[in-house]
């Protein structure tokens, strides 16, 4: 089938999410839908699957015009939507995830006719070359075969035209590998693919055709041959980017951070953290790759004092970490980079302001005997909001309101305005703008040049490469290898996030 | 942008609640009328009139039990004696007497839900104040200390009622993570039969002779001075404590440092936690003068106007401070605005029952109209919207 979207315009308060885009696709191909969040690549989707109506413009299918007024019109049209958080229910096996909804039936009572489900879900995946066990239960099977499973329900339903939003974010590297795979054998079976991604090198590899979006419209129309990454990027951002961080050798001296045997549980009371040993030594960054979910998030927090430690020893410069206490690990000169800024860094209606002090409220100048100091804070702010290239209409501005960007630029400027021995970055740079990122490279580097210690933990292998002087690998609560940048290879790394240490 | 227009941002939401709120009383009141409905059908524009014409004869009543009746005031005018100028201002002078517990519990409340804290107990923390305030009345009254300092014992004795009362719940949600809206329910019925019992067994409390279970007089113990030169009107120095206090709730949140920490949990409780802030003595912070200020408002107003402690002291005030809370943007200046207008609806609508017997029921129907309006801003904006306004951009676009 041939889908063509015409001047889809759709209007929110205060934004032009969409400002008369068109794309199209054929039957067969897959176009890779590039764009920085904020684009509008999730508004068109959206209007796709039925979820929105479009202010003006129109969906047209083999040159007919369609009409979607909920999902279910748009599923009925042949539009398979394969979502970036998965949602399948993890005690049922792949044949009931796959059929739900649309189960075959038999007998007078319609009752649920699992032989023919059965047979149905295993020859589509074979079919198409999915490999998918249709009875294993889907809390069994790892990220990668869910995904698969969601591609299988999309087919099941007879979807001539398949969307995958942002499909390798929860994937490795090889994992993406075998998608790109099933994509290429899709669409040689006449299957239409839209494929949206912020990565750029994902796109050259998959797609016979590039649309990149900026600000809510086109902002260009290419094919793989003719792009490379970066002038795709420019396209993206609208100017000339850098896409590799430019450091200079680093200066490694003594260790900041020492970290021995550590066991952290998580919030089910299981091993999320397991014997976890390495030391981040002053003026180098030590950067954790690793698939999501595999204990990162538990370190993490264990380290700045989020969570307790199981058992085990983290020493910060010669004393023991103050577990279990954020105040004190901030005093002692940590600052904290949170993995979900929307959660933990900031206070959505507070102000720019109260963010940028949000963690040395009580401290001199800005409290003075119990009261706040609206003028030491105001000052301060501002600094922080010129230094750092904060885009904010004020700094009496609710948070809110930023761009992500931006909003990360004041929790950065704000974890950078104490005295930083060491540096805890969860994914600093998720969800923002390659302008944003660069920017938040360079000021890391900064204070691993200054001498601080850095610790960044990140599932993008290429904010990994380009920014570790080492490699640590998480894989299932472990610390499965520590490899150093020189053989730190995309290859090795993404073996060592699948768990194979051989 | 203009201040003007600032102001209106803010009080678009809540102005517009309470007017349309009032408007589909009245096609309630139409509409529920046993007349109108009966000659609707033989006579449909004669019951409209007739129904709407009742309406409006109960609302006017509704607007002269509020504001007084412009006529008394032109008496008043003409003769400039003080009676009738008593007369005239009496109706807003109750109305702003009905607010003043609003106020207290209105504030009170706004600081536990600012902290992110349903603290649904206003009334049995404004209960427990009135304990608190008759109990130092009753002890420190009657001369035995100077008459300010004995109204300073009442003032501070209420204070720790109200914040006993919120301290167990406090306690309860910050070290075994008890849900507050179930305690603080709880303690408000313990707090009324405690009332109950203190007035019909306690001798040193009861009315001689000791058959209705009510407390002695308390003005014979304690006096609140008034603040107008008309005796008559009861209007003491309660209503002045009570902007004082939203004075200093303002000053408290947005000006003080654990006054920040207790929005920043409010708002985000992950990020306080992350920020290093304790959740727990955000929590009990909170709830100590949460309570305490209701608490002041049980005490004052135990002894100022109703002067008189019972088992029903608190009425319907915690329920309807809720309202204020949320109406008033759990922002001080905001509750007291609602808390004034919330005053005028219910003095209101008392005469309202006396001269068309409407039930005053009719207003708590009113006031859950603006609840539910006011919980549904977008509902609320959209009677603001020209429905032909979008049409006509897609036009010239």
């Amino acid at each position: 089938m041939r889908l063509e979207l015409q001047q889809i315009t759709k209007q929110f308060p205060g934004v032009l999410a969409n400002d008369r885009i068109s794309i199209s696709v054929d039957k067969g191909q897959v176009l890779g839908l590039l764009g920085e969040n904020g684009a509008g690549k999730t508004t068109l989707m959206n209007i796709l699957s039925g979820l929105y109506r479009p202010d003006s413009g129109k969906i047209l299918i083999d040159g007919k015009e369609r009409i979607f007024r909920d999902p279910a019109q748009a599923i009925d049209a042949g539009i398979g939507m394969v979502h970036q958080h998965f949602m399948l229910v993890p005690v049922f096996d792949v044949t009931e995830s796959v059929v739900l909804g649309n189960e075959p039936t038999k007998g007078p009572l319609g009752s649920f006719d699992r032989a023919t489900a059965r047979a149905q879900v295993a020859e589509l995946s074979k079919k198409h070359g999915l490999h998918v066990d249709p009875d294993a239960k889907i809390e069994s099977l790892p990220v990668g075969v869910r995904q698969r499973v969601e591609i299988l329900k999309a087919l099941y339903r007879k979807s001539d035209i398949l969307v995958l939003d942002e499909p390798s974010a929860v994937l490795t590297p090889q994992e993406t590998e075998e998608l790109f795979d099933i994509i290429r054998g899709l669409a040689k079976g006449g299957t239409s693919v839209i494929f949206i991604t912020h990565k750029l090198n994902e796109v050259i590899a998959v797609a016979d055709k590039i649309t990149v979006l900026r600000r809510g419209a086109v902002a260009g129309e290419t094919t793989p041959a003719k792009a490379t990454a970066s002038i795709l990027a420019e396209m993206m951002v609208g100017r000339e980017v850098q896409l590799t961080v430019s450091r200079s050798k680093s200066h490694v001296a003594e260790a900041v951070l020492e970290v021995k045997g550590l066991n952290v549980l998580n919030d089910a009371g299981a091993l999320a953290v397991n014997d976890a040993s390495f030391e981040v030594r002053s003026g180098e960054i030590l950067a954790v790759a690793g698939v999501q979910g595999n204990g990162q998030t538990e370190l993490v927090e264990a380290l700045t004092g989020l969570r307790l430690i199981d058992s085990g020893s983290v020493i910060l410069e010669k004393k023991p970490l103050p577990a279990g206490s954020p105040r004190e690990i901030a005093t002692a000169g940590v600052a904290h980079i949170p993995e979900d800024r929307n959660r933990d860094g900031m206070v959505k209606g507070m102000t720019v302001a109260e963010n940028y002090i949000l963690n040395t409220y009580h401290l001199p100048p800005y409290s003075k005997r119990g009261v706040l100091d609206r003028k030491a804070i105001a000052a301060a702010t501002e600094k922080a909001v010129k230094d750092f290239d904060v885009r904010t209409p004020s700094i009496h501005t609710d948070i809110a309101s930023l761009s992500g960007g931006n909003q990360q630029k004041v929790i950065v400027a704000r974890e950078f305005s104490r005295n930083v021995r060491l540096v805890i970055a969860a994914q600093p740079t998720r969800g923002l703008d390659v302008g944003s990122i660069e920017y938040i490279h360079k000021r890391i580097v900064e204070q691993r040049d200054a001498g601080a210690a850095v610790l960044i933990v990140s599932t993008e292998l290429d904010e990994v490469l380009a920014l570790g002087d080492r490699v640590a690998v998480m894989y299932e609560g472990r610390i499965v290898g520590i490899l150093d940048a020189k053989d730190a290879t995309r290859e090795r790394v993404g073996l060592l996030m699948g768990g194979i240490t051989k | 942008m203009s201040t003007l227009k600032q102001f209106w941002l803010k009080v678009r939401v809540p102005a517009l609640s309470i007017s349309v709120a009032l408007l589909i009383g009245a096609l309630f009141l139409v509409f529920t009328d046993i007349e109108v409905l009966g000659m609707l059908l033989s006579d449909p524009l004669g019951a409209l009139a007739l129904g709407f014409g009742r309406a409006a004869s109960s609302y006017s009543a509704l607007f002269r039990g509020a504001f007084g009746d412009p006529a008394n005031f032109g008496k008043a005018l003409a003769s400039g004696d003080v009676q009738l100028w008593a007369r005239a201002l009496r109706p807003i002078v109750e109305s702003v007497v009905a607010s003043v517990p609003l106020i207290f519990v209105g504030l009170g409340v706004s600081i536990a839900f600012r902290t992110g804290i349903f603290n649904i107990g206003g009334a049995g923390q404004f209960t427990m104040g009135a304990v608190g305030g008759a109990i130092a009345a009753l002890v420190f009254g009657a001369g035995v200390v100077p008459a300010p300092i004995a109204i300073l014992l009442v003032m501070i004795f209420g204070l720790l009622g109200g914040a006993l009362w919120a301290f167990l719940p406090g306690l309860l949600k910050a070290r075994v993570g008890a849900s507050e809206v179930i305690t603080t329910i709880m303690l408000n019925f313990i707090a009324s039969q405690l009332v109950f019992f203190l007035v019909s067994n306690v001798e040193f409390i009861q009315k001689p002779p000791r058959i209705q279970p009510v407390s002695k007089e308390l003005s014979q113990f304690v006096d609140l001075p008034g603040i107008l030169p008309i005796a008559s009107l009861r209007l003491d120095i309660g209503i002045i404590v009570a902007l004082l206090t939203a004075v200093a709730v303002s000053w408290f949140l947005f000006r003080s440092t654990r006054g920040f920490e207790l929005r920043a949990a409010g708002l985000n409780i992950a990020a306080a936690k992350y920020a290093g802030m304790g959740a727990s003595t955000s929590i009990i912070t909170a709830m100590l003068i949460s309570g305490a200020i209701s608490g002041l408002g049980g005490a004052l107003v135990a002894v100022g106007t109703v002067k008189q402690l019972s088992p029903g002291i608190a009425g319907s005030v915690g329920f309807t401070a809720i309202a204020i809370a949320l109406v008033g943007g759990t922002r001080p200046s905001g509750v007291v605005a609602t808390a004034l207008v919330f005053g005028l609806l219910q003095h209101g609508g008392s005469l309202m029952q006396v001269e068309t017997s409407i039930p005053i029921e009719m207003l708590l129907f009113i006031q859950a109209l603006v609840i539910a309006f006011i919980a549904a801003p977008e509902l609320t904006l959209g009677i603001l919207k020209n429905p032909f306004r979008r049409r006509q951009a897609k036009v010239t676009k």
